[in-house]
């Protein structure tokens, strides 16, 4: 092995009380890809954010080319070489793609002014050499996301940066973006550029590489090489467990009815989102509905949870009927609803996480008395919903908003559950959300569905619906193409019937 | 009267108004530039405008003709020692920029007038000052066929300085480093700071340099209009300001030009005699249409024009 460019020994970061980092080592060589494997909240970020300057440690030692470096702000991790390219893009929307660039950096002229061609030339001479295809003059708020990434790592380069640290690069990225980003990747190391990537995608560590650190709880679990690991392997110490592929399902009463929809229509932007569409869901059953995107599912959950008004048709709900109502008292016949977007539906960001559990129960007792809040009672509800669900958080009194996204989502589930629905509706429920919180989140869907309450579950997660449901309806263009057990039928099956071919009628035109 | 003596009538009275509008604006520009809303501009005007009135009453015979022009200075001076309350509040104490404006624009003149009282024998109002900044007809520049005699014949010297002043704002603003850092805290301070800009510096200056150039403009009304100071002599210029400014998409050249527009507006009630076809008019429309324009053209752009982007968001450093 090269040379070590940088060691991290024995980190130590507190929050208050809260050890986010606790006694990590790790070290990177020259030319090497590290990934750095962890759940959400595991830490990962803290460490990074240390190595580059944002955050000071609690104790330990930082190492640079074997000497004791201490970083107080990113200006000084730079001047180090050292470049980080953070999850949410720091660039400036309004700023062009070159004055983000040179941004802190700028080659002044006589005048003070701000030498433009000069840095535009060695820009342009950096972009071929690393092939980073970017429009230098285009503004940041006109380009896709995956040039924003370019940006960040031209800002890196042209601050003659040799570590590059990369916080969960591939999140917003699209396939072909994560392809050439790995090549980007490959390309930095072969210059010479060491790399350190946050991640918690399995797949995208055994393509690009060399070794993994695996962080949980804080706390380093191993350091392997990714040749020798498999991807079970490295998930199994990211969670801590073995995860499971299916879920338990117990024999439970399928018989009695809570939701019948029956010739719905919902309109959307002027034309029919839903078509005379049926959908029944009975006690101890999960129905997924599957199917692409955009193809009414968002709008037969509003329908169905009162958050869009219905055109016609009818909606039952234990027997009574629940058409266009307001959405508390459909709340409140027992009706718990995880939303497709918990950032701006299911959660309000600013509010302490008690706050967001009780955003169900705060008009009732014991949560209000006479009109007044009772805190006592809701960070004390907040503190239980916390420890039952195994929400990772300093404490109840946490913005909601600055929780990881696995974390956010747990808060919606444990606040839906807690309500205790007969009819639990869940629209994408794992969305944007690490392994170990996948698998946590279908254990309680399964749970609700095992000890007798009905679910419905949209899911553009084909995985997801195969593995949960007990019967499979296909979604397409506003009506029910199909509807098929999930025992019998792959995800091939299900991808043709989801592109809009009605199987059912094809068996039918084949009996005649 | 002849189309040029009314030309320049208009034009020399609308830059007199214009000028306190335009330092001012150009503060504000600063200000918010950096992230900083900035309604406390009226106060700071007020401030400058009482400083550079004490100022030129005291020191006029120490330094002659020179006194106004050193006075503007003065008032500055205060401007931006009084800013410096708001900076201390938004960006070292991350109060609500709104609330802390308001509270420079409620002290300024509560402060002003009881000094006032205290400096000139209870009374509500300075002294006159003797010698205001005036008008001079530029040498040279007269000489310009037509154009010279409409712009440069007895004009305002300190309106043509506040337009050079604009020109210098923007070429620092856009074309040199300490502009774009200045401007990328306005934009996005957390991206500023990964790259190692000062937000906190750099919103401090943002902000002193508005209190400076708010100053100054207070000092320019007290200087050149008014001539004295009173309660009056403040009369929501700042506001004006701080319209001219939006209008102007927080840019100092737009912000010139808008604040020559409001000037026009504020000089209507002198100049609208000689305008044919508004020599009718009631005098009172006139003294109402500065107030109203500003509304108007806060309605109309205030939605419209897109600021930067966290003007007015704290930013919290983590530890």
């Amino acid at each position: 092995m090269t040379e070590k460019f940088v060691e991290m020994r024995h980190i130590t970061k507190k929050f208050g009380q809260f050890k986010a980092n606790d006694d990590i080592s790790l070290s990177v060589h020259k030319g090497e890809i590290l990934a750095l494997l962890g759940e959400n909240g595991a830490g990962k970020s803290t460490l990074m954010g240390m190595l580059s300057g944002l955050l000071e440690t609690t104790s330990g030692e930082i190492l640079i080319n074997g000497k004791e470096v201490k970083m107080k702000n990113p200006r000084e991790a730079k001047d180090y070489g050292i470049g980080m390219v953070h999850q949410h893009f720091m660039l400036i929307p309004a700023f062009t793609v070159l004055e983000n660039i040179i941004l802190g950096d700028e080659p002044i002229k006589r005048g003070g002014r701000i030498d433009y061609s000069g840095a535009e030339k060695r820009i342009k001479e950096l972009s071929a050499r690393y092939q980073l295809d970017i429009d230098i003059h285009a503004k940041v708020l006109d380009i896709t996301v995956g040039m924003q990434q370019r940006v960040e790592i031209m800002k890196a380069l042209y601050r003659e940066a040799n570590i590059f640290i990369f916080d969960e690069p591939t999140a917003a990225l699209t396939p072909q973006e994560i392809d050439q980003l790995m090549k980007i990747f490959r390309a930095l190391a072969d210059e010479g550029k060491s790399i350190i990537f946050i991640t918690h995608k399995l797949k995208e560590i055994k393509e690009t590489a060399d070794r993994c650190v695996v962080i949980r709880n804080g706390r380093v679990i191993d350091t392997v090489e990714v040749k020798d690991a498999t991807e079970e392997h490295l998930a199994e110490m990211m969670v801590g467990r073995k995860l499971r592929n299916s879920v338990e399902k117990k024999q439970v009463d399928q018989d009695k009815l809570v939701l019948d929809v029956k010739k719905l229509n919902v309109e959307k932007n002027g034309w029919l989102g839903v078509k005379n569409l049926d959908i029944q869901v009975h006690t101890g059953e999960i129905v997924g509905v599957a199917g692409i995107d955009g193809n009414g599912q968002t709008e037969l959950i509003e329908a169905i949870t009162g958050m869009r008004k219905i055109k016609s048709g009818s909606i039952e709900i234990k027997g009574k009927h629940y058409e266009n109502k307001p959405v508390r008292q459909i709340t409140e016949a027992g009706v718990g609803y995880i939303p497709e977007d918990r950032q701006t539906v299911g959660l309000i960001l600013p509010l302490t996480l008690a706050e967001n559990l009780s955003l169900k129960n705060y008009y009732q007792k014991p949560a209000n008395k006479s009109g007044v809040l009772n805190y006592q009672y809701i960070n004390e509800h907040g503190r239980q919903l916390i420890s039952d669900y195994d929400i990772r958080s300093q404490n109840e009194q946490v913005a909601v908003g600055s929780l990881s996204g696995g974390n956010q989502q747990k808060v919606v589930v444990a606040r839906e559950l807690a309500s205790d629905p007969d009819l639990l509706i869940a629209a994408n429920p794992t969305r944007g959300v690490d392994v170990g919180a996948i698998e946590y989140i279908h254990e309680m869907i399964n749970n609700e569905r095992n000890s007798g309450k009905a679910v419905l579950l949209v899911s553009f997660e084909l995985d997801e619906i195969l593995k949960l449901s007990d019967r499979i309806v296909v979604m397409h263009a506003g009506e029910i193409v199909g509807e098929i057990d999930p025992k019998d039928t792959s995800a091939q099956e299900l991808g043709l019937m989801m592109a809009g071919k009605k199987v059912q009628a094809n068996t039918q035109e084949a009996v005649k | 009267m002849n189309l040029t003596t009314t030309l320049m009538t208009i034009l020399s009275t609308t830059l007199v108004y214009a000028a306190p509008l335009i330092f001012t604006a150009l503060g504000g520009t600063f200000s918010e530039r950096s992230g900083i809303v900035n309604v406390g501009l009226e106060g700071m005007m007020i401030v400058g405008a009482f400083s550079s009135s004490v100022f030129t009453l005291n020191f006029a015979h120490t330094f002659g003709d020179a006194t106004p022009w050193i006075s503007l200075l003065v008032g500055g001076a205060f401007g931006c020692l009084f800013s410096a309350l708001h900076a201390v509040a938004t960006v070292s104490f991350r109060a609500d920029h709104i609330i802390s404006g308001t509270v420079l624009n409620m002290m300024a003149p509560a402060l002003c007038v009881f000094l006032t009282r205290i400096f000139y024998d209870g009374k509500g109002q300075t002294p006159e000052i003797d010698q205001g900044l005036g008008t001079k007809t530029i040498p040279f520049l007269v000489n310009i066929p037509f154009f010279g005699k409409v712009f440069f014949t007895q004009t305002s010297l300190v309106a043509w300085f506040a337009i050079i002043v604009a020109v210098i704002c923007w070429y620092i603003l856009y074309r040199t480093g300490f502009g774009l850092r200045l401007r990328s805290v306005g934009e996005n301070p957390a991206a500023a700071d990964t790259l190692g800009i000062n937000v906190y510096k750099y919103r401090y200056i943002g902000v002193l340099i508005s209190g400076f150039l708010g100053g100054l403009g207070g000092a320019v009304m007290a200087q050149s209009i008014t001539l004295s100071f009173s309660i009056s002599t403040i009369s929501g210029q700042g506001f004006m300001a701080l319209a001219a400014m939006i209008f102007g998409k927080w840019n100092p050249l737009g912000a010139m030009g808008a604040a020559v527009f409001f000037g026009l507006a504020q000089s209507l009630p002198i100049i609208g005699a000689y305008i044919p076809g508004l020599a009718g008019v009631n005098s009172v429309w006139f003294q109402i249409a500065p107030y109203l324009i500003t509304i108007i053209v806060l309605v109309l752009f205030l939605g419209k024009s897109v600021g930067p982007a966290a003007d007015g968001e704290n930013y919290i450093k983590s530890k």
